[in-house]
């Protein structure tokens, strides 16, 4: 669970990073090319199924974790502990998770699906942009266009909520499981887990906010 | 303060055995001293049943100044009640207001099954403990305590994970029944300490894997242990008791 946690962390730093460079402001140029420069690199290539990976043996261990959990009370409390001894969102990893994961879904869909498996089948390509005479995917117009609907943008704004509360736990119950105990070290990563957990939230969700509004293009 | 009386309604957790399906009993008490202890006020209450002829109510205690942790009662929803850092022996009345309904159950956990009404069996952790809980040593003269010298903040951590006194609080609090803090406590008040070094890979293996089979949770980190634990165990005992596990994992001999 920690270690397949840290590895999605480590990938959301890297996603936020490259996906910043819509803000240049230059018509999704550099955006196109950092995409570009992703998916042809082979050392990405088997970065992104080492990825699937995790993110498919972090998800079975989440449920595999949370069914036995939740089957070691037998009988139930009348009055319940709730928010007296523990935050809502510790309680409701499994929840955050499952959001998180019809999350996903929906965003390969959205974005993997015509970049990578575009052309085979019915599934359309994306269109492509000349720069110097090369072309290149224009995954930046395709997120413009998505990010249109209203709908799919309180939906990701939804996904980005789930992701700081499922990190705000995460990031520090991580470093916790891997045995960090000393009190200095784990009062200054948990501040930074909660730093990280929002910064990083907001970022993504100010992607389809920005585009909806129109302050990229 | 101010001593005050109190009628209260209790609804309070009946079961006559542990194969008995057990329901909640609710009672009517008058004249509650606010200067009693809680198992004080369930006393009064069992006299009264015992003089109309009813089944008085079960519930563990045996030391009743807060060490020993037999005391054991979830009371509206809190392991030991409201009070923090205090075990139910120690609560007092007017923790309380007049009039006020109080429900009181005992610890729920498939690792702790419940006996007789309010009293539940948990030698599970008693296994536990013998499966890693001690250091081997000859008996003889007792070693000068000073003989070997001991930094002063294990000594002190250590202290502070050996008062633990095996209440259960911790497992009855946790969403996943979980007994990481009460063995974290046991673990790390040998570890830090050098004459439980010897056996620290094995204890450490042995007392998890022992737990594991008593059917307790995984943690998850939630705090709630921490939140409630009469002794205020701290739950970075438990990321030692990770650490120790792996370095364990990773190194101890072949048996
Ligand atoms: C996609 C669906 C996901 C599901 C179903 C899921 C489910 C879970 C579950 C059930 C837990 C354990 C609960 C607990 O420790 O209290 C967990 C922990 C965690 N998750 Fe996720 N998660 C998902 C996605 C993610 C993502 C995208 C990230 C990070 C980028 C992430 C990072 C973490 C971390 C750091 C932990 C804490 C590990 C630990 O306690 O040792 N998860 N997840
Ligand atoms: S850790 Fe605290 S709550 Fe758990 S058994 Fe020990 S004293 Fe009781
Ligand atoms: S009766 Fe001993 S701790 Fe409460």
């Amino acid at each position: 669970m920690a270690l397949t946690g840290l590895f999605l962390i480590s990938f959301l730093v890297i996603h936020a990073g490259l996906n910043a460079t819509i803000w240049a402001n230059d018509g999704g140029e550099m955006f196109n090319f950092s995409a570009h420069f992703m998916g042809s690199m082979i050392v990405i290539r088997i970065m992104e199924i080492v990825l699937f990976i995790f993110f498919i043996i972090h998800i079975i261990q989440g449920y595999v974790l949370e069914s036995k959990n939740l089957s070691r009370r037998g009988k139930g409390y009348k009055i319940n502990l709730a928010n007296r001894g523990s935050k809502w969102y510790s309680r409701t990893m499994g929840l955050l998770g499952t959001l998180l994961l019809l999350f996903l879904v929906m965003h390969l869909y959205h974005f993997w699906t015509p970049s990578r498996l575009g052309g085979i089948g019915d599934i359309q390509p994306l269109n492509e942009v000349d720069y110097d005479g090369k072309g290149y995917h224009n995954l930046f117009e395709e997120m413009v266009r998505i990010f249109q609907n209203p709908l799919v943008v309180i939906l990701y704004v939804v996904g980005c909520i789930s992701l700081a509360y499922h990190l705000m736990h995460g990031f520090q119950s991580t470093f916790r499981t891997l045995g960090v105990h000393n009190k200095r070290y784990l009062s200054g990563l948990i501040i930074v887990g909660y730093a990280f957990a929002i910064i990083i939230s907001a970022v993504f969700a100010m992607m389809p906010i920005s585009m909806y509004l129109g302050w990229v293009k | 303060m101010e001593h005050y009386s109190m009628n209260l309604t209790l609804q309070i957790w009946r079961q006559k055995n542990s194969l008995d399906k057990g329901d909640f009993e609710t009672y009517e008490i008058k004249d509650i001293s606010s200067e009693m202890s809680f198992l004080e006020m369930i006393d009064v209450l069992n006299e009264k049943l015992i003089n109309e002829g009813k089944d008085a109510i079960a519930f563990d205690h045996d030391c009743r100044e807060g060490i020993c942790g037999a005391c054991s009662m979830h009371i509206n929803g809190r392991p030991h009640g409201p009070w923090h850092a205090t075990t139910v022996c120690q609560l007092h009345m007017r923790a309380f207001k007049n009039g006020e309904t109080i429900v009181v159950e005992p610890w729920r956990s498939k690792a702790f099954p419940v006996i007789k009404d309010l009293v539940v069996d948990r030698s599970s952790f008693d296994r536990i403990i013998q499966a890693g809980g001690y250091i081997s040593v000859n008996t003889g003269n007792a070693v000068d305590a000073n003989a070997i010298p001991i930094n002063k903040d294990n000594a002190d951590d250590s202290f502070a994970a050996a008062s633990c006194i095996g209440c259960g609080a911790c497992v009855a609090a946790c969403k996943n029944s979980s007994a990481m803090l009460f063995l974290a406590a046991k673990v790390s008040h040998l570890a830090l300490l050098p004459q439980g070094k010897p056996e620290r890979k094995a204890r450490a293996l042995n007392m998890v894997a022992q737990m594991d089979k008593e059917g307790f949770g995984s943690c998850t980190f939630t705090g709630a242990c921490e939140a409630v634990c009469p002794k205020e165990i701290s739950i970075t005992n438990i990321s030692r008791l990770n650490k120790e596990y792996f370095g364990a994992g990773l190194s101890i001999d072949k048996q």
